[in-house]
């Protein structure tokens, strides 16, 4: 049995039954990591002593002996740990995340170090140090960001879990563009303590899994309230798995009109209704809505994101960890030319970028601006919300596109998250699942938004497309 | 021309909290370099803050005190600088929703009791410690006070003379010790202030050019680089110089302040919300109650000395500025009601003479002379079994070795002759050994009198009652036998 290709939910069950250990799933995905990640480029670091680890389980957790890939901007204890930077290279946290840890608690065996943009500046992955993650359908293409190397090893099977980033898309962009399941959760339903941020209001961690109900099973392990996250909400946490069922019988559904544009990749808007369709004939109802601030959702993101990113970004000056350039005379030398070394494009354009919103004189006609149209962006989809039960679109306007297509237009690079953006702004929750496949052969996701702190019905209304349809069980050939 | 002084101040109180603002390290003073550090006050990539709710509450509690309206809503800011003590480069503090404003505090001037406006008090995070070696051409940093949790207060520009300046620091040094919220140790940094000073012609409107001086260490050294720089600016005015807009350094050393940097230098600090810290409201219930655990404070308590005990104005403002010689006071007066003026004079001029001699706060001399043994002293003094003279000498004796009084008199043989016999025999022994004033006395030279006095003390080393000696010395130089 080729165990690399399973579920958690498979495993946990035979394990449960004995018929296989952990140290043979980690054997599994090894060899598998092996034979296709010179390909895929999904890790920027591989934990060899993962089989050393599944040896010394009890075996009690919740995701016990279940590989789990984390992306590179979490924080895991004496890993490095670099944001895809060569500005944190050789920086090894002296702490967990709170996510990390949590996995720990219930036996997951963290398989590594997944590749990313640039502390997550981007939606193809090509913004990394160490270089671009392909995507697994088709190796010239990118596999979307900015958790691309979380979404591209879930699809190769090169993982059985993983965890993503997501605060613009970066979860649900790849996993769409990857023909995998990525939930960006409610702001505040996980911590976001030792996620190095990138605009702390905006962050918010999920899993990218092989169908719905394993991301359930890994929300159920990384969701609650964290004492050392201010922004975490303490409210109690469902189990997500009671969530699976099939039942979308008088659901309201809201497809806004401001999605659907003319000149929309046509596959994509095809499969995308096909989906809204199937859920209607299962009992579900659907009518256009409207978000009339949709348009200035992009606007408003590359102000609040990049300000925010400008200070939190800050602290990298080469002072107390990672990359110091050497041989400066004074310390403001030494503060540009590590800077100026560490740093990538993207990263040095969105530093821009922020300073000057967030600079004397233009703060009020661009932050304090940008944070009041966020407010009327939320005010839309409360609206709606107050009629509907969930909101479906499409992930991302098109499927992954070629290496190196939009690395020199990052304005049409932004566009690819105009439909991902708005979850972000707003706190709510979004779930990306496979709907389809282009001629070309490349995946489509499905994004269906709800209520906040209602992940629940996102699982239900997920779980029950899944159950319909097969596209989760394609896989790439590598 | 005339000229008049704009003098605003701004005061960091470190609060005295155990654990810092944002993180569970301790905030003891002293500790080995970077011992007291952890993720969050390291500023490592990842870390979040979370409000210490003890900060908020000693915050409360001087926004109170200094008459400020409370926020609504408990919002932090950040302010963005590179400097390499700040290891997220940037600070977490309060810009446009400060904790506390629109309030007063209160001091004695020549002129009467005087409203000194409080604009505002926001609370934020310390910085790190910086030691250069310019030897070794490298710094090194101590990231142990990052995160200690400051109040900074900031006055109106309402404060018109240095002296004012200093009556300010004091009362709000008396203010945050009275509420026990801190050390207000100016060596360890839990007090720090700058100044904002300009001067204008006498009359005009408008506010000239602010010079801003930091770097005092005393608030001694505040008045100082204040008159200092009043003078510096007059100067220049008078000679129709431009007094530019700057940041200027107090050297102590040389008594000067230098420039730093001018206005065109200045940071632009881009303020924008803490994401990390998201507003709260703060409620009522909670300012309520910290209202109700406030203590007397030192306006409420220098009136009560006034009319309680019949102080003076002066007395009663020397003794409530430290709260420790406040307590003092009523300690000793709760052991000898009948004798306040006395117990004040002894503390306000001979203790605090003691004190400020040996170097040492009222606090630690507290704990040497006990209240009841100044009681005991004065006692001494009024049977007669001390002098008033011997009894300073025993002060400086037991403010050093925290011995009693009596003790000390005893020890050191310094009890009052009182006996008449013996007394009687000093006189006529001092009266033997000179005649001649004896003679001059007796013709009518009455100061000769004095000397015979003097000569007596001298031969008891002081220790003679003085009325018994000099009514004994009276009787035999009247008896005219010697």
């Amino acid at each position: 049995m080729d165990l690399y290709k399973l579920t958690a939910h498979q495993l946990k069950e035979l394990y449960h039954s004995k018929k296989i250990s952990s140290a043979e799933t980690v054997d599994s995905i090894m060899s598998r990591i092996d034979s296709v990640e010179k390909n895929v480029k999904a890790f920027v670091l591989v934990n060899r002593n993962a089989k050393d680890q599944a040896k010394t389980l009890d075996g009690n957790g919740r995701l016990a002996g279940i590989p789990v890939l984390v992306k590179d901007n979490i924080c895991v204890k004496d890993e490095e740990t670099t944001c895809a930077s060569k500005i944190l290279e050789g920086f090894k946290p002296p702490y967990d995340a709170t996510v990390v840890l949590k996995l720990k608690k219930e036996g997951a065996l963290l398989l590594g170090k997944s590749n990313m943009d640039e502390f997550a500046f981007g939606s193809s992955c090509e913004t990394s140090c160490y270089g671009p993650t392909k995507n697994p359908w088709n190796l010239d293409t990118i596999p979307g960001g900015s958790s691309g190397g979380s979404a591209a090893a879930v699809a190769a099977d090169e993982t059985i879990l993983a965890i993503g980033s997501d605060t613009g898309g970066s979860i649900r962009q790849p996993a769409a563009l990857c023909g995998v399941v990525g939930m960006k959760p409610t702001y505040g339903r996980v911590s976001r303590y030792g996620l190095i941020a990138f605009a702390s209001s905006l962050d918010q961690i999920g899993p990218i899994t092989k169908d719905v109900h394993d991301a359930a099973l890994l929300m159920n392990v990384i969701a609650g309230y964290d004492p050392y996250d201010s922004t975490s909400a303490d409210l109690p946490v469902p189990d997500y798995t009671k969530s699976l069922v099939k039942n979308v019988k008088g659901l309201k559904i809201g497809i806004p009109k401001e999605y659907f544009i003319d000149g929309m990749d046509k596959e994509v808007e095809k499969y995308v209704w096909d989906a809204i369709k199937l859920l209607k004939s299962l009992g579900a109802e659907y009518e256009e809505v409207s978000l009339p601030h949709t348009d200035y959702a992009v606007s408003c993101y590359y102000i609040i994101g990049p300000s925010e990113a400008s200070s939190n970004l800050a602290r990298f000056d080469g002072v107390q960890y990672g990359r110091r350039s050497k041989g400066a005379n004074s310390i403001i030398e030494m503060y540009i030319n590590t800077r100026s070394e560490g740093f990538g494009d993207e990263a040095k354009r969105r530093i821009v970028l922020g300073t000057y919103a967030l600079s004397s004189g233009y703060y009020e006609a661009y932050y304090l601006r940008a944070m009041k149209v966020r407010t009327k962006i939320k005010e839309d989809f409360d609206k709606v919300f107050k009629k509907y039960d969930c909101i479906i679109t499409p992930t991302s306007p098109s499927a992954a596109f070629k290496i190196g297509e939009k690395s020199d237009d990052p304005l049409a690079m932004y566009l690819s998250d105009i439909f991902t953006i708005s979850a972000n702004l707003s706190g709510m929750p979004a779930i990306s699942v496979p709907c389809g496949f282009t001629k070309s052969g490349l995946p489509i996701g499905l994004q269906i938004l709800g209520k906040p702190f209602d992940e629940e019905l996102l699982f239900r209304v997920a779980y029950t497309y899944e159950q319909r349809t097969d596209w989760h069980n394609w896989k790439p050939k590598l | 021309m005339k000229y008049e002084t704009v003098i605003g101040l701004e005061v960091h109180v470190q609060l005295a909290t155990k654990s810092k603002i944002f993180c569970g390290c301790s905030t003891e003073f002293g500790a080995p370099p970077n011992s007291h550090t952890c993720p969050v006050c390291l500023g490592l990539p990842g870390a979040l803050p979370v409000l210490n709710e003890e900060v908020m509450n000693l915050a409360i509690k001087v926004a109170l005190a200094l008459n400020c309206s409370v926020s609504k809503i408990m919002k932090f800011d950040r302010k963005n600088y590179y400097y390499p003590d700040l290891p997220k480069n940037f600070q977490i503090s309060q810009y446009d929703m400060p904790l506390a404003s629109d309030g007063y505090l209160e001091i004695e001037t020549s002129g009467g009791l005087k409203k000194i406006g409080v604009k505002r008090a926001h609370l934020e995070e310390d910085a790190g410690k910086l030691i250069h070696d310019e030897a070794k051409r490298f710094s090194l940093v101590d990231l142990n006070r990052t995160g200690i949790p400051l109040l900074e207060v900031v006055s109106e520009p309402e404060i018109s003379a240095p002296e004012e300046a200093y009556q300010y620091l004091i009362n709000l040094k008396a203010i945050l010790q009275y509420l026990d919220v801190s050390d207000c140790n100016m060596e360890e940094g839990s007090l720090r202030c700058d100044a904002n000073v300009s001067i204008r012609p006498e009359g005009q409107k408008s506010l000239g050019n602010k010079v801003e001086i930091k770097n005092m260490n005393s608030f001694k050294g505040v008045k100082a680089a204040l008159e200092y720089d009043i003078d510096r600016q007059i100067s220049l005015a008078e000679k129709g110089e431009r007094i530019s807009q700057e940041t200027r350094l107090w050297n102590s050393q040389k008594s000067v302040t230098i420039s730093m940097r001018s206005k065109e230098e200045a940071h632009d600090y881009r303020y924008f919300p803490e994401p990390d810290l998201v507003p709260f409201e703060v409620e009522k219930k909670r300012i309520d109650g910290i209202k109700n655990t406030l203590p007397e404070l030192p306006n409420a308590k220098r009136e009560r000395f006034q009319s309680e005990y019949q102080l003076s104005v002066y007395d009663a403002s020397v003794l409530v500025s430290d709260k420790n010689m406040a307590d003092y006071f009523e300690e000793a007066i709760k052991i000898d009601p009948k004798n306040p003026k006395t117990i004040a004079n002894w503390m306000i001029n001979d203790i605090s003479a003691a004190a400020s001699a040996t170097n040492l706060s009222f606090n630690e001399v507290r704990i040497k002379l006990k209240s009841r043994y100044l009681v005991n002293m004065i006692k001494m003094i009024d049977s007669g079994l001390i002098s008033g003279k011997i009894a300073k000498d025993i002060l400086k004796v037991a403010i050093e070795t925290g011995k009693s009084p009596y003790e000390i008199a005893k020890e050191k043989n310094l009890v009052q002759i009182s006996g008449e016999d013996e007394i009687r025999k000093v006189a006529r022994d001092v009266m033997a050994g000179n005649k001649k004033s004896v003679a001059d006395y007796r013709e009518g030279k009455k100061q000769s009198f004095t000397f015979l006095v003097g000569q007596a003390m001298k031969v008891t080393k002081g220790k003679a009652n003085p009325k018994l000696l000099n009514k004994i010395l009276e009787e035999e130089l009247q008896k005219g036998d010697a």
